[in-house]
C-alpha cells in the first residue's frame, strides 16, 4: 500500500472508533462524568474541606490532576479493550485482517481512538472540576506530554489485553485486579510523603504513581517523584508496549488461528 | 500465472488437529472453481490461509504469484472474501459497512461511495443502504457480505457457502450475479454444500476430505467417473404379486407401494427393466435419475476415504 492508501486506512479505523464511542456516549462519557463529580463532591468538598492543605494547595486542587489522569487511564484502556475485543468476539475484526492494512496502521488507528477518547474524557473531568475549584497550569508541556503518553500507553495495554482475552472475563481481569488498585494506590488521593518510608518505597514500584505525579507537576509544580525520571519511564514503557503489540500483530498471536 | 497456486500446504492446529495435509492445487485465472467437502474437511482452513485469517504450518500459497506470507499486502489486495458467518457490525448501516471496508483497502471515500452504489444496486440492497444491518433478512445479509467483498474490485472472489439459508429464488439471482461477475474476468472460488450449485456454476471442482484433495477436475470429467446411477420409477398403481417377478430378475428396492429404485452401472439393464415392466403390464407414471449425480460422486468419494481411514 502506498502512503496515500495507508493514510485512508488509518483514517477509516480512527473514524470508526470515534463514531463508535460517540454513538454509545451514555456508556463512554456519562459514567466518568458522574463518578468524578461524586469524587469532587465527597472527597473534594465534604472530606477535603477538613484536610490540611498539601503544599500551597487545597486538597481539592491536589486531587484534580489525579482524578483527570484516572479518567484518562480508564477511558483509554477501556476504549481499545472493549472495541478490539468486541470486534474479535463478533468476528468483525476479520474485515480488517483480510484487508491489506499493515499491522502498524491497525495499532496506530486503535491507539488513536483510545487516545482521543481518553483526552476527551480528561477534558470533561477537568471542566467539571472548574465548578468546584480554581485550576492553575504550571507547565503546559508537562500536562500535554504526560497526558498524551499515558493515554497512548493505556490504549496499547488495552489492545494487548484484548488480543489475549478469550472471553469477557478475560477483558475484566486487568481493569479490576490491576488497573483499579494501582490507580487508587498511585497517589491520586494522597501524597506518598504522608506514608511511612516502607510504603513510600512500595508505592514507588507503582508505575501509575509516576504518571499521576508528572501530570500533577504540570498543574501544581509539585511532585512526589522526579519528573524527568517519570517521563523517561513513561517513554520507555510506551516503546516497549509498541514493540510488543507489533510483535503480536505480526505473528498473529491471539488474532489468527 | 495461476490465480491460486498451493504447494504442499499444511496446517496443524495447536490442538493437534491436522486440518490440511500437504494440499497441492492450481486454479487458473478467470475460472469458476468449486471446493467441496464435508464439514471439517479443511475447506475453511484453506480459505483462512488464503485470506490471511489463518497461519499455515508449512507449504506455500500464492495468489496471482504473490506469496500470502511474504507479499501479504499484494495478495490480500487481490482477494475479496465472503465468509461463512455474518461478521459485520450489526449496529452499522449497510452503506457504512461497505464504505468502511473500502477504506481498509485505501479507497478514497468518494470512490468508495460510487463502488458501493454499483454493488448495492446490483445485489438489490440499494433501497436498504441506510438501514442498520441487524434489520436485514438472512438473504440480504448474505448479499451485503458479497457487496462488501467486492467493494475494492478484487481479481479473486472467495465465497464460503454464500447461499446457505438463502431461498431458491434469491439463490438463482445470486448465481446469475456471480456468473456475470465471472464472465467479466473475476476468478471465483466457491465452497458450498449445495452440490447442484457447484454443478451449475463451476468449471472445475476439487473435493477435499480430511485435509486432502481426493478428486480434482472438470465437472464433466468427475461425473464420468460415476459409473453407478440410481433410477426411480413412479408407478401408476400400487404393486401387487407381479413385484416378485421383478425382484427375481432385477435388484430393485421398494420405497413405497408405488415407487421402485434401481441401481444401474452406466445404464446397463435399463432397457431390460423397461421391457420387463411393459411385459408385466406395470404402468410407469415417470422415471428419473434419483440424486444429483455430483452429490452421488461426492458421497462415494468421501465415504471411501472414511472407510479407508477406519481400516487404518
Amino acid at each position: 500500500m502506498n502512503s496515500e492508501k495507508i493514510w485512508i486506512a488509518y483514517k477509516t479505523i480512527v473514524r470508526a472508533e470515534v463514531v463508535r464511542f460517540f454513538r454509545i456516549w451514555s456508556q463512554t462519557f456519562l459514567p466518568p462524568a458522574i463518578t468524578t463529580t461524586l469524587y469532587y463532591v465527597i472527597f473534594g468538598t465534604f472530606i477535603g474541606s477538613q484536610i490540611d492543605p498539601i503544599g500551597d494547595f487545597t486538597y481539592m486542587q491536589f486531587i484534580v490532576p489525579g482524578l483527570v489522569m484516572m479518567a484518562v487511564i480508564t477511558s483509554s484502556f477501556t476504549n481499545t479493550v472493549s472495541s478490539f475485543f468486541g470486534a474479535k468476539f463478533q468476528r468483525q475484526l476479520e474485515e480488517l485482517l483480510v484487508a491489506p492494512v499493515p499491522p502498524v496502521v491497525v495499532v496506530a488507528g486503535y491507539v488513536t481512538g483510545g487516545v482521543i477518547r481518553g483526552l476527551l474524557t480528561g477534558l470533561l473531568v477537568l471542566i467539571i472540576a472548574l465548578f468546584f475549584t480554581h485550576i492553575t497550569i504550571f507547565s503546559w508541556f508537562a500536562v500535554g506530554v504526560f497526558i498524551l503518553l499515558t493515554s497512548i500507553m493505556f490504549s496499547l495495554l488495552g489492545l494487548v489485553t484484548a488480543i489475549f482475552a478469550k472471553n469477557f472475563d478475560g477483558v475484566q481481569i486487568i481493569p479490576n485486579f490491576v488497573l483499579t488498585p494501582l490507580t487508587y494506590l498511585g497517589g491520586v488521593f494522597y501524597s506518598i510523603h504522608m506514608l511511612s518510608p516502607f510504603w513510600q518505597g512500595v508505592s514507588k514500584l507503582n508505575p501509575i504513581l509516576y504518571m499521576v505525579n508528572g501530570f500533577r507537576y504540570g498543574f501544581l509544580g509539585m511532585s512526589d517523584v522526579h519528573v524527568g525520571a517519570s517521563l523517561c519511564m513513561l517513554v520507555l514503557m510506551s516503546i516497549a508496549l509498541v514493540v510488543y503489540t507489533m510483535h503480536l500483530f505480526r505473528t498473529g498471536r491471539g488474532l489468527r488461528h | 500465472m495461476e490465480a491460486i497456486k498451493l504447494t504442499k500446504l499444511a496446517k496443524t492446529y495447536d490442538t493437534g488437529v491436522q486440518a490440511l495435509k500437504g494440499v497441492d492445487l492450481c486454479v487458473p485465472p478467470g475460472m469458476f472453481y468449486g471446493l467441496l467437502g464435508p464439514n471439517g474437511a479443511g475447506k475453511s482452513t484453506l480459505i483462512g490461509i488464503l485470506s490471511g485469517l489463518t497461519n499455515k504450518t508449512s507449504g506455500e500459497a500464492l495468489i496471482f504469484g504473490y506469496d500470502t506470507d511474504k507479499e501479504s499486502v499484494e495478495a490480500k489486495s487481490a482477494i475479496g472474501l465472503v465468509p461463512q458467518e455474518f461478521n459485520f457490525n450489526i449496529f452499522e448501516k449497510v452503506i457504512d459497512i461497505v464504505v468502511k471496508q473500502a477504506g481498509y483497502y485505501g479507497i478514497p471515500r468518494a470512490e468508495a461511495l460510487v463502488n458501493a452504489e454499483e454493488y448495492l444496486k446490483a445485489l438489490g440492497l440499494w433501497d436498504k443502504r441506510n438501514a442498520k444491518s441487524m434489520t436485514l433478512s438472512g438473504g440480504m445479509k448474505r448479499r451485503l457480505m458479497i457487496a462488501r467483498a467486492l467493494i475494492h474490485k478484487p481479481k479473486l472472489l472467495i465465497l464460503d457457502e454464500p447461499t446457505a439459508g438463502v431461498d431458491i429464488e434469491l439463490r438463482r439471482g445470486m448465481w446469475d450475479f456471480l456468473r456475470e461477475l465471472n464472465e467479466k474476468g473475476t476468478t471465483i472460488i466457491l465452497t458450498t454444500h449445495y452440490l447442484e450449485e457447484a454443478e451449475a456454476l463451476c468449471e472445475r471442482i476439487a473435493i477435499i476430505n480430511h485435509g486432502e484433495i481426493v478428486e480434482e477436475g472438470t465437472v464433466k470429467d468427475l461425473l464420468a467417473k460415476l459409473s453407478v446411477e440410481t433410477y426411480v420409477f413412479d408407478l401408476v398403481a400400487p404393486l401387487d404379486e407381479r413385484l416378485m417377478e421383478l425382484v427375481k430378475k432385477f435388484e430393485v428396492r421398494i420405497i413405497d407401494p408405488q415407487t421402485l429404485e434401481m441401481d444401474l452401472v452406466e445404464g446397463e439393464g435399463l432397457s431390460e427393466m423397461i421391457i420387463a415392466l411393459a411385459r408385466l403390464d406395470i404402468m410407469v407414471r415417470s422415471m428419473r435419475n434419483k440424486a444429483n449425480r455430483l452429490e452421488e460422486l461426492f458421497v462415494r468419494l468421501t465415504q471411501t476415504k472414511d472407510k479407508n481411514n477406519t481400516h487404518e
